[in-house]
């Protein structure tokens, strides 16, 4: 018999709403396991136990009979801290933004509240979501779960450590560069950074804004379909956000038994990749060999311009973030440093207290693309090679229905390995950045181990066609035993 | 591409950071180094490709430019470091009286 804790999402939900399990207990059970766990791996930055619990119980007393718009009624999640929660600390792991209450919710969460659920707390996170370790936190390091000396992935490592934990049932991230992919595959879970524009940003503390998309980090592939038919659709108060119809994801996960039918590209610079270790590289061929077993057919595909997707999308995202993060004044909200000389002083004296190094060195390069004179150098032309980067994605979906790819190129490793050189820690994201340029939709799931670590794979698709990817994703799971897997803490 | 002092100096003004001299060097360092790295690009034909900034694919949604108060002013000035109240409060610009 499983614990609380173990069950599912959806398992939770169903239970809650067949009377079989309240929604005290179920919170009462994550908070239980937050007491247990939080020490070990520090996923969280901000909690909210009593106000959960006392939000529970009266949802418990207040049940409306009919809970069909109410699709996560008393279930348990946290939210990365770039998400605004109104009266709830919102920090993005940055001092800058340190004691500041959002006044307002973002629209996903204000989303997760109308639907039900209930929001345990804030996770951890790499400062303003630039880092893929969450080492990069100003406040802690986040541990992975299945190995406390080794990092969770990043900038999304506290959602990622929160669900393996089984601390909640479904946590939010957010993914600029494989931000919610790459710790979703380094901690053993699901997580789907979903067609840009497919959710909104209304909330969600801009890094770069053209590659920003927020997303779920599960334990099953169908409790993602659940949280994202939440959180998906149009939202006035996001310009990119899109008007395309939100379909029945459940209804496109379970349209068929099996993979017949559909094609799986392997991109070949993926696999054929120098940096690709030699037991992900066999999780993912065990995956497609299983996925071909459930009738799927797998076709050799190239993607020849991901070897200059890491500099396109550094130029690009630092550029964005060097405008986005311009706001961070010390007029508004934020730190302000204490007697300032004059105006500028305080900007200056505040940006430089309150934004930890990482940041500031992607200020500093974005500030040095947009100068005069390098301009077209590096923002224009690395926006030029996005667009070849985009149509190599889009002439490969021609020739299959999804990409098939690592996520990362090693499993988890160890704290502090790579924390003294950027680009190296740059290098790591080689799998993940050129989803983002092309905005369109990934979704990591795990697929099996190497040493004991777990290894996910990516399912890209095309624009909007997230339920293609679901059903593939839930029929690997299920036949490679990785669906509602936990780490065994 | 290489940055000397005078040009990360620049670069410090541009986005009013001021990191600690004795980080700077090294800072310098790491910012040249990831620039040298990005001139990668170069390799690759760009002739007539037009950039892509956005992977928006459908036209921006527009709607009127009404006025909606979302939050009280009470509310936004709950978290700012200095105001009166109704305002913002920053050092003075003007010098004078």
């Amino acid at each position: 018999m499983s614990e609380i804790f173990e069950l599912s999402l959806c398992e939770t939900r169903d239970a809650i709403k067949e009377g079989k399990l309240s929604a005290e207990e179920a919170t009462a059970a994550c908070l239980s396991r937050i007491n247990e766990t939080e020490p070990k791996i520090n996923a969280l930055l901000a909690r909210r136990d009593e106000e959960a619990l006392e939000q529970a119980r009266a949802m418990d007393r207040e049940r409306p009979a009919d809970l069909s718009d109410k699709p996560l009624w008393g279930v348990p999640v946290t939210v990365k801290d770039v998400l605004a929660t109104k009266g709830m600390p919102t920090t993005a792991a940055s001092k800058i933004l340190e004691g500041f209450l959002s006044p307002y919710d973002a629209l996903v969460v204000e989303r997760l509240k109308k639907a039900g659920a209930i929001i345990l707390g804030k996770n951890n996170m790499d400062e303003f979501a630039m880092g893929s370790t969450t080492e990069h936190s100003a406040y802690k390091v986040t541990a992975n779960p299945w190995d406390v000396t080794r990092v969770p992935g990043g900038s999304s490592g506290g959602s990622a450590a929160s669900v393996a934990a089984c601390q909640c049932f479904a946590s939010l991230g957010s993914d600029t560069g494989g931000s919610i992919r790459q710790p979703a595959s380094l901690c053993g879970c699901v997580g789907i950074k979903p067609t840009y524009g497919r959710v909104s940003r209304y909330g969600l503390l801009a890094y770069a804004s053209s590659f920003d998309q927020v997303g779920p980090l599960t334990r099953t592939v169908e409790d993602a379909a659940a949280v994202l038919q939440v959180i998906a659709g149009h939202d006035e108060r996001d310009s990119t956000s899109s008007p395309v119809d939100v379909p029945d994801y459940h209804a496109a996960m379970t349209a068929q038994a099996d993979l017949s039918g559909l094609t799986l590209g392997m991109p070949r610079e993926f696999f054929g990749h120098e940096g690709l270790d030699k037991g992900v590289a066999d999780a993912c061929k065990n995956a497609v060999e299983t996925a071909k077993s459930l009738g799927a057919k797998v076709v050799e595909v190239s993607l020849p311009h991901t070897e200059y997707s890491i500099a396109s999308y550094y130029i690009l995202a630092a550029a964005e973030a060097s405008s986005n993060l311009a706001r961070y004044d010390g007029v508004r909200y934020g730190h302000r440093t204490a007697e300032p000389r004059n105006l500028e002083d305080m900007y200056t004296s505040s940006r430089t207290e309150g934004f930890g190094p990482e940041v500031q060195r992607r200020i500093l390069l974005g500030s040095y693309v947009l100068s005069a004179g390098y301009y077209d150098a590096y923002y224009r032309k690395a926006a030029q090679v996005r667009r070849l980067i985009r149509q190599d994605y889009l002439d490969a979906l021609k020739t299959c229905d999804m990409i098939l790819a690592p996520v990362s190129p090693v499993p988890a490793w160890q704290m502090g390995h790579m924390s003294d050189d950027p680009l190296q820690m740059y290098f790591m994201d080689i799998f993940t950045l050129s989803l983002n340029l092309a905005g369109l939709p990934g979704l990591s799931i795990p697929v099996g181990s190497s040493n004991g670590l777990p290894v996910g794979i990516q399912l890209m698709g095309r624009a909007f066609d997230e339920g293609t990817l679901f059903l593939a994703g839930d029929k690997l799971t299920r036949a490679l035993c990785t669906h509602n897997q936990h780490a065994p803490m | 591409m290489s940055l000397d002092k005078n040009d990360f100096l620049h670069l410090c003004r541009l986005s009013r950071l001021a990191p600690d001299p004795a980080v700077q060097e090294e800072m310098a360092q790491q910012c040249s180094s990831i620039l040298a790295y990005m001139d990668k690009l170069a390799e690759v034909d760009t002739t007539g490709v037009e950039p892509l900034y956005s992977p928006v694919i459908h036209e921006c949604a527009f709607r009127d430019d009404t006025a909606v108060r979302r939050c009280d002013r009470a509310d936004i000035l709950a978290g700012a470091p200095a105001t009166d109240g109704a305002f913002f409060i920053v050092p003075r610009i003007v010098e004078g009286k």
